[in-house]
C-alpha cells in the first residue's frame, strides 16, 4: 500500500464536497448558508501556504546541497501555490460579493493575497530571465527564501496591528469562538488535510514530469555530442 | 572590520569621482517634487501628502540602488573576490546605501515640505522614521539589486522583484510617518517604530546570510 495517502486524499475531498453541502450549519446573520464556503475557500489558503512553505524549505535545501532535484521541487511547489492561491481568490471573491457586497474590498487579508500572487509571479519572471541552469536555481532560491519570510511578516504579523473584516484580526473574534461549531469542525479539518494531500499529489506528478523532461534533455544533448 | 571600512571608502571615492551619480539622484527627487508641486500646488490632506512623499522616496531609492551591483563589471567582482569575503561586501554596501538614502530622504523632506506645504507635526520623530526607513529600504534594495544584477535585463527586474517584497516594510514606514505627522507622540508611535527597527534587523540579517550564495558563481 504505497499509495494509501492518495486514496485518503480522494476520500477526504469527496467527504468534504458531499458533507460540506449536507451538514447542519449554524444560521448566522449575513453569512447564512454561504458559511459552507469555509470548506472550499479557507482550505485553499491553508494548502497554498503549506505548498509555499514546501517551496521555501526546498530552496534552502538547494542552497545547502546544490542538487537540481531540490530546485525542481521548489519551483513546482511555488507553481501549485499560485494555482491554489488563484482558486482561493476566486472563491473568496464569490463569498465577499455575498457577504460584504463587493468582490474586492480593502482588507489586509485581501491585500496579502494579492501580494502573495505578485511575489510568486515575480519569482517566475526571475526564473525565466536566466538560461543557465545552476545560476537560475541559485538566484531564484535566494529570492524565494527572502520573499517568503517577508510574506509571512506581511500576512501574519502586520495584520495584527490593524483592523480586518476577516475573523481573528484587530478586535474581531476568531472563527472558532464565533461561529464554527463542532459539526463544522468535523468537515473543516479533514478538508484542510484533503486539499493539501491533493496538492502534494499534483506536486508529485509535476516533479516527475519535470525530472523526465530534464533527463530527456540531457540525453539529447549527450547524443548530439 | 577593516575590510568593511575600506570598502565603504572605495564606494565613496567612486561616487566622488563620478559626481553625476549622487547629483543625478538628488536632482531626480527635486524635479519629481517640483512636478508634484505643479500638479497639486499644495497638499492639505495628510494621508495624500504622506503617501506621495513615500512614493517619491521609493522610486528614487530604487533608481539610486539599482546601479549598486550592476556597475561592478565581472572583472572587478572577481578581483574583489580574491581580496575580501562576501559578508564584508554586503555589509559595506548596506551601510553605504543607507547613508545615501538617508541623505536622499532628508533632501526630499526639505524640498517636499518647502514646495507642497509643511504638515509635519513632530519633526524630530518624522526624521527618525525617515532615517530608520531609509536603512530598511537600503538593505532590502541592496540584496534585490544583487539578485537583479545576475540577470540579463536588470533595470526592469529591479522594480518587479522589489515592489512586492518591499510592501511590509513600506506599509510600516507609512503608518509610522503618518503618526509622526499627526503628532501622536511616542506612546502611540513607539510601537510602530519598534516594528520598523525589527523589520530592518530581519532584512539585514537575511541579506547577510543569503548574499554569499549569490556571490559564488
Amino acid at each position: 500500500m504505497k499509495h494509501w495517502w492518495k486514496i485518503l486524499a480522494v476520500i477526504l475531498v469527496l467527504y468534504t464536497i458531499i458533507f460540506g453541502f449536507l451538514i447542519e450549519v449554524p444560521a448566522l446573520p449575513i453569512l447564512h448558508e454561504s458559511i459552507r464556503n469555509l470548506f472550499y475557500h479557507v482550505t485553499m489558503w491553508f494548502s497554498m501556504i503549506i505548498l509555499c512553505g514546501v517551496s521555501w524549505v526546498y530552496s534552502i535545501m538547494f542552497l545547502n546541497t546544490g542538487r537540481t532535484d531540490h530546485d525542481i521541487i521548489a519551483s513546482e511547489a511555488a507553481n501549485l501555490g499560485i494555482m491554489f492561491g488563484s482558486i482561493g481568490i476566486l472563491t473568496g471573491m464569490i463569498w465577499a460579493n455575498f457577504t460584504w457586497g463587493a468582490p474586492w474590498v480593502n482588507d489586509p487579508k485581501l491585500n496579502g493575497a494579492a501580494i502573495t500572487m505578485l511575489i510568486y509571479l515575480a519569482y517566475f519572471v526571475l526564473r525565466n530571465s536566466m538560461d543557465e541552469e545552476q545560476k537560475r536555481a541559485k538566484v531564484s532560491s535566494v529570492y524565494n527564501i527572502f520573499a517568503f519570510i517577508l510574506l509571512i511578516v506581511f500576512l501574519y504579523i502586520l495584520p495584527r496591528m490593524t483592523d480586518s473584516l476577516h475573523p481573528g484580526n484587530g478586535g474581531n473574534g476568531t472563527f472558532s469562538d464565533l461561529d464554527i461549531d463542532n459539526t463544522m469542525r468535523t468537515v473543516f479539518y479533514p478538508a484542510i488535510i484533503g486539499w493539501t494531500l491533493i496538492g502534494v499529489w499534483f506536486l508529485n506528478i509535476r516533479v516527475r514530469i519535470k525530472k523526465l523532461s530534464h533527463q530527456r534533455e540531457t540525453e539529447l544533448i549527450n547524443n548530439n555530442i | 572590520m577593516n575590510d568593511i571600512i575600506f570598502l565603504i571608502k572605495k564606494e565613496a571615492q567612486l561616487e566622488f569621482r563620478q559626481k553625476y551619480a549622487i547629483g543625478g539622484i538628488l536632482l531626480y527627487v527635486i524635479s519629481t517634487t517640483f512636478v508634484c508641486y505643479l500638479s497639486f500646488r499644495s497638499i492639505v490632506d495628510i494621508p495624500t501628502w504622506n503617501a506621495l512623499y513615500w512614493i517619491i522616496v521609493l522610486f528614487a531609492s530604487v533608481n539610486a540602488i539599482s546601479k549598486s551591483f550592476a556597475q561592478e563589471s565581472q572583472g572587478k567582482l572577481l578581483y574583489l573576490y580574491t581580496l575580501t569575503n562576501p559578508k564584508a561586501i554586503i555589509i559595506s554596501k548596506i551601510i553605504y546605501n543607507s547613508g545615501l538614502l538617508a541623505i536622499l530622504t532628508l533632501t526630499t523632506t526639505f524640498f517636499y515640505s518647502l514646495f507642497l506645504g509643511n504638515v509635519i507635526g513632530d519633526l524630530k520623530q518624522f526624521i527618525i522614521v525617515a532615517i530608520a526607513g531609509s536603512i530598511g529600504l537600503a538593505s532590502l534594495l541592496t540584496l534585490v539589486s544583487a539578485i537583479a544584477a545576475k540577470t540579463n535585463n536588470n533595470v526592469s527586474l529591479m522594480a518587479t522583484l522589489s515592489f512586492p517584497i518591499i510592501l511590509p516594510l513600506l506599509i510600516t514606514i507609512i503608518h509610522a510617518s503618518k503618526n509622526a505627522i499627526d503628532d501622536l507622540g511616542w506612546a502611540v508611535n513607539g510601537k510602530y517604530i519598534i516594528v520598523l527597527l525589527a523589520l530592518n534587523a530581519l532584512i539585514t540579517a537575511l541579506s547577510y546570510l543569503l548574499f554569499p550564495y549569490l556571490w559564488r558563481d
